[in-house]
């Protein structure tokens, strides 16, 4: 704390002097009290004193030989200044020339004697001239040269009558130090002391360009004014806090520790740390070292009306709407459309974000405040975090490089009429976002056509899947894209880091749905409990990515016997051998599928206890679909196949035994018949021979017939 | 048929009617319970064969038509299951027919089953399997087969030899619960390759060897209707079962069993039936073939 220093500089100064002066600590107050007394009482006694110039004379050698005999501190010199009367003209004014002895010798000059500062009446005769004008600089030289460059100092320096010199602000005589609270200068006066010239209506305010106006009301309302003036806290900021108390320079001037870029420093002298508040808006030392692109203190703490809320903005929307609320303005170099729609930002998310902080390159000091814009609405200021996670997303990867078709902040989120997701108007709000992401992602556009991946159809699938049937229906909590995806940090399946990558699919489902992850996390298909390096299951690999459909749904369980049978193979195949897997294949979905009998998400090895198929369990299992199902009954091998000796020489032996029976009857049957073959067409001709000899004799009978009828009608 | 009305017999085996319409006479050979009891058994073999084989062959593309066409695979194994129920009554009224044959025609268990007119495999159908394989081979006469052949009384023993195989295993099946309360579970397992190949053996042969056998033989070509109608022509019984016309002949009850054909309506709705039954067992065989070839696992 500069300030602190420089006061307890001043003390210390003023302490060697004392002690120069006084031969004990106890006793110096007391000889500085009493030693005037007794020279005033001692030339009262012997000097009846009179008025006029005649006097003085007496006066004045009566005020040296007290000199002589005392060295209470200008104790010669107030043997007249000490006179309340005592005046002079000067300019044609009465100027009073009393000095109260006792206020200087309680100052921290009183050990210098009056000629410590006025220096040049030293040795003078009675009546001295008017002095020189006291030269603070001599001892206080660093102070003299910063008001020197001040604002104030170089008001002097032109002659400007209403600069204030040391004097104005310290005093003369009576100046004590800055820690005393009788002090001109003590932090609950200071607002006062400057309030001299900068309240309302002094000459300063009304004849000096000042750009702030209700300087001294706006700081005892502000939350340093009302600390100080109403709570007493003498550690609360004044006006030399931030304006330093005489290096004081206007905001433009760089060394000013209120100009931009120096407020940080200046602010976070009291309020160290508080980088660490506002990191998501100043990224920590960004604030201050680039505090043309990011928001200074003042942009959102208005000076002098500090509150812990925002205040009215320092580049006014207004200025801005002047030109962009004409429906006419475009961009001369394209012709784009440069209207600003003061309604769509004003019921935005954003309506009291003031335009130039998103468009933060803008200087009030120009005719037109945004010609200095050279860059776009970096949205990363406030939204920090996000924007780091952007930029490692593939969205921008490809910004970063340059890619035409990389969406930015504004392709999904809007620009001024943007809202939060919350809203159902928001463009990402749930029930959009999965046609937030098809103008991309949809077959055929811009992002599925550089796409070379195996998901296709992602919207139309996603939209017949059981989230996207629900999100249809209105449920806002389902999953759309960006709730696997993330909003802000999509990458592709193959990086490590991506949401969707194997590694980390079950977290990303288990969002949602914790109870399934935890059992998954528990089962053989967790790398965790396998310990296996092979590519092992996860939800999507059973459950597909988009497409996802209820598990209860005839699609679902009639095609996830080929899934387990990607890996499984063997046992998959085997599984078609037996009822349960041949019914399964004609399209029946009530038998047991896999994960009917070993689990679906807490898959354990059936030489595991908690195995749905350990011998304590398997009773159980079956008992879901064939009640009263006893342990023997769940000795059906449901894997049994004729193929293996080994494991199922039953059925190994049963098969074949049955094999030769068919072979034997049929070989015997086939020989049998093609023997007869032969023979059988042999007797067919014959018949037919006979046939037609027959036929012919009964023809001949029926003729012989019909007559006989004609003749008995 | 009342014989009252025939006014006039030009031969033995035609009747004129009242409407003068010449009827032939023909041999009864099957009663209208077999009759019927063949008919049920037609229906019923047939739906089992379908559905039981869209399980056994599931893998081809024909059985998920198929199984999709008959209702979807729960409603086949209700319609298999049905079906096995009637074959079951076809085979226990069967049993019972028996008994009433022993008390009505034979007396005796033993005369039915030794009797001429036994289904029992016995000495002389040996004979005359080795004397017809040597017709066969042209190395003698045909040889002059009585009621029921050797081929005829296989045919009937692969029916209760399956139905007791089959029939059996596929109860297994039905009530598993039950069973494995005394069989151990794998029995299942056994019990679905046992009952699956039987009723493989049984279409198989039904399809093939007895349709040849019975109805596509030159000689009977294109089908044997006889089962149907229960009768035969005087003249094929004297081809077919000359041993057996030789008998009646001889005990002069050849008569008895003669009776009046039925009228062309009848037998053109029973061939029609008999042409849908022949389709229906070629398809499967057809289908069986090219799973077994073509795409088996």
């Amino acid at each position: 704390m500069k300030i602190q220093n420089m006061a307890e500089s001043k003390m210390a100064r003023s302490e060697t002097a004392r002690r120069k002066t006084t031969p004990s600590k106890g006793g110096t107050r007391f000889a500085l009290l009493l030693l005037p007394l007794v020279a005033i009482i001692f030339s009262l006694c012997f000097y009846p004193h009179s008025v006029g110039a005649q006097s003085k004379t007496a006066s004045q050698s009566a005020a040296k030989a007290a000199a002589k005999t005392d060295d209470a501190p200008g104790a010669e010199c107030l043997a007249c200044h000490g006179d309340k009367s005592m005046t002079t003209t000067r300019a044609g004014k009465t100027v009073p020339l009393y000095i109260d002895g006792k206020k200087f010798a309680a100052s921290v000059h009183a050990g210098f004697g009056c000629t410590g500062c006025h220096a040049d009446l030293e040795g003078k005769d009675f009546p001295h001239d008017t002095p020189a004008p006291v030269k603070c600089g001599t001892c206080h030289d660093s102070e003299q040269q910063q008001h020197a460059r001040s604002l104030h100092g170089r008001a002097i320096a032109r002659g400007d009558a209403l600069a204030p010199r040391c004097v104005n602000c310290h005093g003369n005589h009576d100046i004590v130090p800055v820690r005393d609270p009788r002090s001109a200068v003590a932090p609950l006066k200071i607002p006062f002391v400057c309030g001299q010239c900068h309240r309302e209506g002094t000459a300063v305010s009304r004849n000096r360009p000042i750009p702030q106006d209700n300087i001294l009301e706006n700081y005892s309302e502000s939350i340093h004014g009302e600390a100080l003036l109403k709570k007493g806290l003498s550690v609360a900021p004044t006006c030399a806090t931030c304006h330093t108390p005489h290096l004081i320079l206007p905001h433009t001037d760089p060394a000013s520790s209120i100009n931009r870029k120096n407020i940080a420093a200046t602010c976070t002298k009291c309020h160290s740390q508080i980088e660490t508040v506002h990191r998501k808006i100043i990224r920590g030392e960004l604030w201050e070292k680039q505090a043309n692109v990011l928001p200074a203190c003042p942009d959102c703490h208005q000076p002098h009306k500090i509150r812990n809320v925002f205040y009215d903005l320092g580049m006014a929307n207004g200025d801005c709407m002047r030109c962009h609320g004409d429906a006419k303005l475009h961009r001369g170099r394209d012709g784009q459309s440069m209207y600003v729609n003061v309604n769509e930002v004003n019921h935005s998310r954003h309506s009291r974000i003031a335009c130039s902080q998103c468009h933060s390159e803008v200087n009030a000091s120009h005719v037109r405040p945004c010609e200095t814009i050279m860059h776009g609405v970096d949205c990363t200021s406030c939204h920090d975090e996000i924007g780091k996670l952007y930029a490692t997303s593939i969205h921008g990867q490809l910004v970063g490089r340059n890619d035409p078709n990389a969406p930015t902040c504004k392709e999904c989120h809007g620009t001024h009429g943007i809202l939060g997701k919350q809203d159902p108007q928001s463009s990402t709000f749930a029930t959009k976002v999965p046609d937030l992401c098809a103008r991309c992602h949809r077959e055929g556009h811009k992002a599925a056509v550089r796409y070379v991946g195996v998901q296709h159809e992602i919207i139309e699938n996603y939209t017949e899947s059981i989230h996207g049937t629900l999100l249809k229906n209105g449920l806002t909590v389902t999953a759309t894209c960006t709730s696997c995806h993330t909003a802000h940090h999509i990458l592709p399946r193959s990086d490590p880091a991506s949401s969707v990558s194997p590694a980390n699919v079950p977290v990303t489902c288990g969002q949602c749905h914790h109870g399934i992850e935890e059992q998954f996390e528990k089962s053989i298909h967790s790398r965790r409990v396998s310990g296996s390096n092979k590519e092992l299951p996860v939800c999507n690999d059973c459950h597909t990515a988009h497409s996802i459909h209820r598990t209860d749904q005839d699609g679902f369980r009639l095609e996830v016997m080929g899934k387990c049978g990607r890996c499984h193979q063997q046992i998959a195949e085997t599984y078609f051998e037996t009822y349960h897997g041949k019914v399964s294949r004609l399209g029946y979905t009530k038998a047991a599928k896999c994960y009917d009998c070993h689990g679906a998400h807490d898959v354990l090895p059936v030489t595991d206890p908690r195995s749905h198929l350990s011998r304590a369990n398997v009773a159980a299992t079956c008992q879901k679909c064939h009640v009263g199902a006893t342990r023997r009954f769940a000795g059906y091998l449901t894997h049994a196949t004729h193929h293996d000796p080994k494991k199922y020489p039953f059925v190994f032996y049963t098969f074949w035994g049955m094999t030769g029976l068919l072979v034997g009857t049929f070989v015997v049957g086939g020989i049998h018949t093609l023997l007869w073959f032969p023979r059988a067409l042999q007797m067919r001709r014959e018949l037919h021979a006979a046939e037609e000899k027959a036929a012919a004799e009964f023809g001949e009978f029926r003729s012989e017939g019909h007559h006989k009828e004609d003749r008995d009608a | 048929m009342p014989k009252g009305d025939v006014l006039e017999s030009p031969s033995p085996n035609t009747v004129a009617t009242t409407h003068h319409r010449v009827v032939e006479r023909h041999f009864v050979r099957f009663t209208r319970l077999q009759r019927i009891l063949h008919i049920c058994m037609i229906v019923s073999f047939l739906s089992l064969a379908l559905t039981g084989l869209t399980l056994k062959f599931s893998y081809t593309k024909w059985a998920a038509v198929l199984s999709h066409l008959l209702g979807g695979f729960e409603s086949a194994g209700y319609i298999h299951r049905s079906a096995a129920l009637v074959m079951f009554s076809i085979f226990a009224t069967h049993l019972v027919d028996l008994y009433r044959l022993k008390r009505k025609e034979y007396g005796t268990w033993r005369a039915l089953i030794f009797g001429p007119g036994s289904m029992l495999p016995n000495r002389r159908d040996w004979t005359e399997f080795v004397a017809t394989v040597k017709w066969f081979i042209g190395m003698g006469p045909r040889p002059a087969y009585g009621r029921w052949t050797y081929w005829e009384k296989f045919d009937y023993f692969a029916v209760f030899w399956g139905i007791a195989i089959i029939g059996s295993t596929g109860l297994t099946l039905w009530f598993p619960l039950f069973f494995t309360r005394f069989l151990p579970g794998s029995f299942l397992n056994v019990a679905t390759i046992v009952h699956s190949d039987e009723a493989l053996l049984a279409t198989g042969f039904i399809f093939t060897v007895h349709f040849f056998n019975t109805h596509l033989r030159p000689e009977k070509f294109p089908m044997d209707i006889t089962v149907f109608t229960g009768r035969m022509p005087l003249e094929e019984l004297k081809r077919d079962k000359p041993r057996e016309y030789e008998a009646l002949l001889a005990s002069g009850e050849l008569d008895d069993h003669m009776e009046e054909a039925y009228p062309p309506i009848v037998t053109r709705a029973i061939r029609a039936f008999g042409w849908a039954a022949l389709a229906v067992g070629f398809s499967i065989v057809v289908w069986i073939i090219y799973a077994m070839l073509f795409a088996y696992r």
